[in-house]
């Protein structure tokens, strides 16, 4: 089995990602990116068997593809407002209230970069939880303020109201270095974990604002020896995981 | 019975430069692209095109025949970023109505059902609000007193949708795993046209599939287009997939060039025997 191998990169970020969805219940995991779809079949086969998930079209299907259900789009955004669902969301831009932005970079009305556009991120983070997972982490992404609001964060939400604020939830921004969240009085990112082999220095050198560093900053926890075993033989057998993310 | 069948010439002489239509399918999937190559060919111009967009946004764009957008997003899917909606945007081309999925589809509904707007939790608190300064908010008049966004319908002079079977009064069939809302867009036209990959007798619909693959019905339709492989180059599943091959040639190639070879013959049969030939070349 394990012989005291040496853990990826990838793999803590599998590992991190699939914490996200840890008792999370009866819900939708939706990862959008290869390491946190791998987290989510993780999460399922391990610690929360109940999620489920989609075969990345109309059908909700179990780990070995049975099918179980049918979520065409139309369904699929009931469930999102109907906040049995936890995404995690890309980000090409994010700042530390955790506004999210996947639209355009520089003024929207001319952009210099024209990107996808807002997608579902504006329903997604006033419905349900919301994550966010970003593979390479750099001040060019988390940034004082993003150019469009998709994603709506903790301080942009708080201004909308009532509405906004009641079923808004950032529980975690994965990146290649670590983990984060707003469990700050502000709702200010902090960095919840280092993946073993990043140092705040570093992580503070690739963010383009003022983190909140906790005294001890603990390092994102080992996988299991169960865990290794199914990344690297179950689920991600030809190492795509780390062409996402390099160690 | 009417017989509603007619061509994609015919489609296109109904409309009207400045018009508003809505397309269906979702990214690259589905799209009644032989009607998008039927309005190139065409002197239309001027058109507001609402669609969850692919490449029928990006070349509507690009040829110059759309002035206004109304989308949440614009992709490929195989390819993320559609790069003539991209090369539009970037030049200040073209204005865009940016929304959120959801908000999308409440004013898909709030034009099917006659009403003027629905309320929807999505849009307030990002920035959707701000590039969109004519949308507005709206209070429950409930106990609760919550504010939401007022999503105004997607009314549409006229929607194009794109459907695996149909017989000649309307009546549409999906066969792949997701209807979109592409009866969503025939109900909240003025007009709607839905081309398909096989025209059949109405009783051939339900005898190998079962009723609810009948997504779309014959009361909201205007006429009805047989146009084999019409969604291409997007999927139409379970007929054909995306042809990838194609789709990379249509992002990497130059427009003119693009245009030139696969969009100036007099018909979809030219575009059709063009891309023919182009895969005969790769081989």
């Amino acid at each position: 089995m394990t012989t005291a191998t040496t853990v990826s990169r990838a793999e803590y970020c599998v590992i991190a990602c699939a914490d996200a969805w840890r008792d999370n219940g009866e819900v939708l995991a939706s990862p959008m990116g290869t390491i946190p779809a791998f987290g989510a079949r993780l999460a399922k086969r391990t610690f929360s068997p109940d999620l489920l998930l989609t075969d990345g079209e109309a059908t909700l299907v179990g780990l070995d593809g049975t099918p179980e259900g049918w979520l065409p789009y139309r369904q699929h955004l009931t469930m999102v407002t109907g906040g049995k669902r936890h995404v995690m969301m890309g980000a090409s831009q994010i700042d530390r209230f955790g506004n999210q932005n996947i639209s355009c970079i520089g003024d929207w009305s001319k952009p210099s970069r024209q990107l996808l556009g807002v997608r579902g991120a504006p329903v997604n983070t006033l419905n349900n939880p919301t994550s966010y997972w970003v593979p390479k982490h750099s001040a060019r992404v988390f940034v004082e303020k993003v150019d469009m609001i998709c994603g709506v964060g903790y301080d942009s939400a708080a201004a909308a109201g009532p509405s906004a604020t009641r079923y808004h939830r950032i529980p975690r921004v994965v990146s290649n270095l670590g983990v984060f969240d707003f469990s700050t009085p502000g709702h200010s990112m902090r960095i919840a974990s280092l993946h073993p082999g990043a140092t705040v220095e570093e992580v503070r050198d690739c963010t383009g604002f003022a983190l909140v560093i906790p005294d001890d900053v603990p390092y994102t926890r080992e996988p299991t020896a169960e865990e290794l075993r199914l990344i690297r033989e179950v689920i991600d057998p030809r190492g795509v995981r780390d062409r996402e993310v390099r160690s | 019975m009417t017989d509603k069948t007619m061509t994609p010439e015919q489609v296109v002489a109904r409309l009207r430069s400045g018009m508003t239509l809505g397309i269906g399918g979702w990214g690259s999937r589905r799209k009644p692209m032989a009607l998008v190559r039927a309005i190139l060919r065409s002197g239309l111009t001027d058109l507001t095109v609402i669609s969850y967009g692919g490449p029928d946004v990006g070349l509507l764009v690009a040829a110059g025949k759309a002035r206004k957008v109304v989308a949440a997003f614009t992709t490929l899917d195989s390819i993320p970023l559609e790069p003539h909606f991209r090369t539009a945007r970037q030049s200040g081309a073209v204005e865009l109505m940016e929304i959120d999925e959801a908000m999308f589809m409440w004013g898909l509904h709030a034009a099917v059902n006659r009403l003027p707007f629905l309320p929807v939790r999505a849009g307030i608190g990002s920035d959707v609000m701000r590039v969109n300064p004519a949308l507005k908010t709206v209070t429950s008049p409930y106990e609760d007193g919550e504010r939401f966004a007022a999503m105004p319908a997607l009314r549409m002079d006229a929607a194009l949708v794109h459907m695996n079977r149909a017989d000649r009064v309307g009546n549409g069939q999906y066969l792949g795993p997701d209807p979109y809302f592409d009866d969503l867009f025939c109900e909240a036209a003025d007009t709607a046209y839905v081309s398909c990959e096989q025209l059949v007798e109405t009783a051939e619909l339900t005898k190998t599939a079962a009723p609810q693959t009948l997504l779309v019905k014959r009361h909201s339709v205007t006429g009805v287009i047989e146009t084999p492989n019409g969604a291409h180059f997007t999927s139409c599943a379970p007929d054909y997939d995306r042809d990838e091959a194609f789709q990379k040639a249509y992002a990497t190639t130059p427009w003119p060039e693009f245009a030139e070879r696969f969009l100036s013959g007099v018909d979809e049969k030219a575009y059709q025997s063009a891309v023919q030939t182009w895969h005969e070349e790769q081989k």
